[in-house]
């Protein structure tokens, strides 16, 4: 058996619970599914990927270990080649793996009906669908072609956007050309404030 | 920033003002630590003793808001004391320009000003031209109208008492201050400046940074290592949002959105692009239509962009009062919108007078709210004090992949542009925000291509699938895109671009068609050379390695420059004013800059060091700005004087602010300044870092800190519920009663200030509290429509 710190400390806890627990027929054994994180990170069965981390605008490197198994992350952990951390992070840009591995996301497309008291489960082509009707709908009822003194102004005064700088670059000017394209003129985000 | 994170190490003086630096950007002080190793001096300006003036050689309170009383008697005291550096300030700033006859000032108010509609007329600010319509100029600064007498008299009101007065600073600190940092003012030394939102939320935000920058080219302190003039910027990707600029005002590499009054793309581009009469002025701008005519290249392919520019929107103004965030959750609240995407963002909780905007997301008839995690913008419905059964808003949630599950590049604060690689997949088939907004936008102009519409072009006719490989999103595509490649076979300077080749950088672009490129501040980020910000090579040259510049390690922008205006580091024979720490040298055989990429390719000395700029000068005197030339005193549109010393014009005449919504001035139910920070363990509204069990355990619920004599004023002790309250709002919080906030003496009376984070929100953790920004006041800056969210006015209570 491939001994490692994780393992040894299960078989100690697992000989602790057996001396104290032995004699009441508890059956206290270990949970089998318990995810040995530290042997997966073995190259043999993970990949490893740089990232930049999500928070601040310092931009630190990290390091992110992913199964090949089940496609998820097993480690987040700081860049030491990277010139401006140094390996080095904070109590935030440490935890990101948690942000990613977390009970609380959602697990599926969520809708709102006018008046309701709760959100539904809905497919995202669902969602998407009926979100390309409402634009469409809103932009040609309320477009503003001409403007109070005359002008041409080809506008869409009735949608606004507000985000993001959580997008990555390329997210942003494709956002921006979709918001431009439809005639949105109401566009902020984090930046402003 | 002009600069960057490692380059702080160069510096001989760091002044940290509106910032903690410390705790939110905590890597910087990797940095700021290794300059104090080095013999540096870290100073720090706060209202609040933080982690930062633990680590610094000098702290000085400041009672939130009195920045400019403390900045401009620093410019007082460089120039009363003759402490400029006088070279750099000759060659390389507007001081010797001669300020027109039109110009005047009078207890706080600049000429120009209309009362009726609160703003000014810029032209009455402007330089006095001579026959060939350049600026005259008095290089012995002795004209009595030059820029340099011009701030010696306007700072001549800004005495140590005076300052010491309003700002709450204790004279010795001031002092010292001043001393110190005014020290940098030699060739050899360098001073920094970090700011954070300490200095933008505020109605005299762009002149809080002017006063700085206006302080840093005094002492030189631009384009050399160690110096600049650097925010640090709060998010991830801040940067290259803005520099994308999902922003009302400007399109992709800061081009002005267009006006209803340009009603052609020819009037658009002569009214963007300055002119220069001066040979000495790169003038850069007038490089605009260029830019412009790529952009739109890169939306609409196939139109010419005399055409294409009619598909883009244009606005009425470029007011911030018309168009900008406050405004918006105004008109919102007024009903102006039916629909709102809130796109990786939780405005429920980030905006100034959150209850007003909370309000507004009623009035809605549609919300798309896209994000990691349930936050108080979607579920507002059911928030405190809503009764779903009477909000008629339709809601969709879109969950998406996290930052290590995609692929694609942020740019730092640094303007380092940064690749990211995936790493795991997003659970339940959850996709990057790219493939959520490439879907959507496919199958709207699905509809418009089916049914039509109202002026279907602009949508029918976007390249849109030049973002997208088989039907996916495509973050490689799209960032070729926004480099840029040539739309048919160019000649340029003898040198033929194939058809599809990707433009080497921005020189490259053209005005007539043949060229697109997304953003021309990223030309040259994705050429045929490949991905410049996946590199990873910490190779650099010794004159490199001596400032830690890293050249080879990603991409930065423009054109790879990592210490903007550098050509202000060198004298007029192109030699580094500091030989130690050269950013950039004149040098050689065949005589060429080396270091970094320097401000443009010309000799030293046969361009004027500013390039940007239309005339080529570090702008001591601003006549650009909304609220005046000169940065000048005003008082927080919240506060607790009914006078300073410095005018009779209590408040900045230009705000941006809501008539119907009242202010505390002076007000006895709000005695105590506030002010919102942010803590190391959680981040912004908190929607991802609140929903971190590793980082909430550490700060579970939000605080309010406050003096150990304002806490015996209330009866209050430490770890005591109180209520914090505004003319806005309330909110429960912790008491901490600390040391660490200090009573200030302003003009003979004392004043209390309290301070609190704005990381909370009511949808979690359950007994977590609420977001402090049901306090914060809809004032904004009048430049930029910022809110006033760093000084405002609140009472504190027992719960």
């Amino acid at each position: 058996m491939h001994t490692n710190r994780r393992n040894f400390l299960k078989l100690s806890a697992t000989a602790a619970v057996a001396t104290a627990f032995g004699g009441l027929g508890l059956g206290c054994t270990p949970k089998a599914d318990i995810v040995d994180r530290a042997a997966a990170m073995d190259p043999k069965w993970s990949k490893q990927t740089t990232t930049i981390c999500c928070y601040c605008a310092v931009g630190c490197g990290l390091v992110v270990n992913t199964s090949l198994k089940t496609n998820r992350a097993i480690n987040v952990e700081g860049d030491p080649d990277h010139p401006i951390n140094e390996g080095a992070l904070c109590a935030k840009g440490a935890s990101i793996w948690q942000l990613a591995e977390n009970d609380r996301r959602p697990d599926s497309v969520l809708y709102r009906a006018p008046y309701s008291n709760k959100f539904t489960k809905v497919s995202l082509e669902w969602a998407l669908d009926k979100i390309a009707r409402n634009v469409k709908q809103t932009r040609d009822e309320g477009f503003t072609r001409i403007n109070a003194k005359g002008q041409t102004v080809n506008r869409v005064d009735n949608i606004a956007s507000l985000g993001s700088a959580a997008l990555d670059n390329e997210e942003c000017w494709a956002f921006q050309t979709m918001l431009r394209s439809l005639g949105l003129v109401y566009i902020e985000h984090q930046a402003r404030i | 920033m002009t600069n960057h994170w490692i380059d702080l190490k160069n510096s001989d003086c760091i002044l940290i003002m509106g910032s903690n630096a410390a705790e939110n950007h905590p890597i910087s002080f990797k940095w700021v630590t290794k300059a104090q190793e080095q013999g540096a001096t870290l100073i720090h300006v706060d209202p609040r003793f933080t982690r930062t003036s633990a680590k610094a050689n000098m702290y000085a309170g400041i009672r939130s808001g009195a920045d400019i009383a403390v900045l401009g008697g620093m410019i007082k005291y460089i120039l009363d004391n003759d402490l400029i550096f006088k070279e750099y300030v000759v060659d390389y700033t507007n001081a010797s320009f001669i300020i027109g006859d039109n110009y005047t000032f009078e207890d706080g108010i600049f000429a120009g000003f209309d009362p009726a509609t609160k703003t000014y007329d810029k032209s009455k600010w402007a330089f006095a031209l001579d026959e060939n319509g350049v600026p005259k100029k008095d290089t012995t600064l002795k004209d009595p109208k030059c820029v340099y007498q011009m701030l010696k008299k306007h700072y001549e009101r800004y005495s140590l008492d005076k300052v010491v007065a309003i700002s709450g600073m204790k004279h010795d600190d001031l002092v010292k201050l001043y001393e110190t940092y005014a020290a940098t003012g030699t060739r050899d030394k360098a001073g920094t400046i970090m700011y954070a939102m300490g200095w933008t939320q505020h109605t005299v935000g762009v002149q809080n940074i002017r006063s700085m920058a206006m302080i840093q080219l005094l002492l030189g302190n631009i384009g050399v290592a160690g110096g600049g003039v650097n925010a640090l910027r709060g998010e991830s990707n801040v940067q290259g949002s803005t520099d994308h600029c999902l922003l009302y005002h400007i399109l992709p590499g800061y081009l002005s959105t267009p006006k209803a009054a340009q009603p052609t793309f020819e009037k658009y581009n002569t009214d963007n692009t300055p002119v220069s009469h001066d040979p000495m002025s790169a003038n850069w701008w007038q490089n605009f239509p260029k830019y412009s005519a790529s952009l739109l290249k890169a939306m609409w392919m196939d139109d010419d962009p005399a055409v294409s520019y009619n598909y883009l929107p244009r606005l009425d103004s470029g007011s911030a009062a018309e168009y900008s965030w406050l405004t918006l959750f105004d008109k919102m609240d007024k009903g102006q919108f039916k629909g709102l995407f809130a796109w990786g963002m939780n405005p429920a909780c980030s905006g100034a007078n959150a209850n007003k905007n909370r309000q507004a997301l009623g009035k809605l008839d549609w919300l798309v709210n896209v994000n990691i995690f349930p936050n108080e913008t979607g579920w507002f419905w059911e928030g405190p004090d809503m009764d779903p059964s009477k909000i008629k808003t339709e809601v969709f949630f879109l969950p998406c992949a996290v930052s290590i599950e995609k692929e694609g590049s942020v740019s730092n604060s640094g303007r380092w542009m940064q690749w990211r690689y995936k790493g795991p997949d997003a659970p339940h088939g959850f996709k990057p925000d790219g493939d959520l907004m490439y879907e959507l936008m496919h199958k709207i102009q699905k509809l418009y291509t089916a049914e039509g519409g109202v002026y279907p072009e602009p949508i029918t006719r976007l390249s849109w699938d030049t973002i997208a490989t088989n039907g996916v999103f495509d973050p490689h595509k799209t960032a070729k895109l926004i480099n840029g490649y040539f739309l048919k076979d160019t000649e340029i300077k003898g040198k033929v671009y194939k058809k599809g080749e990707q433009v080497p950088s921005f020189a490259f672009l053209q005005a007539d068609g043949s060229t697109c490129s997304g953003n021309w501040l990223y030309c040259n980020s994705y050429t045929e050379k490949g991905n410049m910000a996946a590199r990873r090579s910490l190779a650099q040259t010794p004159e490199q390695e001596k400032i830690g510049l890293f050249p080879n390690f990603s991409w930065c922008w423009p054109v790879n420059r990592r210490i903007l205006y550098n050509r202000a580091s060198v004298d007029l024979q192109g030699k580094p004013w500091n030989p130690e720490k050269p950013v950039i040298a004149w040098e050689g055989p065949d005589k060429k800059w080396v270091g970094d990429v320097p401000d443009g390719g010309w000799a030293p000395g046969s361009k004027h060091a500013f390039i940007m700029r239309k005339h080529g000068f570090g702008q001591l005197y601003g006549p650009g700005r909304n609220d005046g030339p000169l940065p000048e005193y005003y008082e927080p549109l919240e506060c607790p004087v009914k006078t300073h010393p410095f005018s009779g014009t209590l408040h900045n005449p230009t705000a941006l602010s809501y008539i119907n919504e009242d202010k505390a001035v002076c007000d006895p139910r709000y005695p105590f300044v506030g002010t919102t920070y942010r803590v190391t363990e959680h981040w912004q509204t908190g929607v991802m870092t609140r929903n971190e069990p590793w980082l909430l355990e550490a700060e579970p619920q939000v605080f309010v800190e406050m003096s150990e004599e304002l806490a015996e004023l209330r009866g209050f002790e430490n770890g005591e519920k109180v209520i914090v309250e505004s003319l806005r709002g309330a909110i429960w919080a912790k008491a901490i009663v600390t040391k660490r906030i200090k009573p200030f003496e302003i003009q003979g009376t004392v004043v209390h200030q309290i301070g609190l984070p704005w990381h909370f929100g009511w949808s979690w953790p359950k007994d977590g509290g609420d977001s402090a920004n049901i306090l914060t006041p809809s004032v904004g800056d009048p430049n930029t429509g910022i809110p006033e969210t760093k000084a405002f006015m609140v009472n504190v209570r027992k719960a």
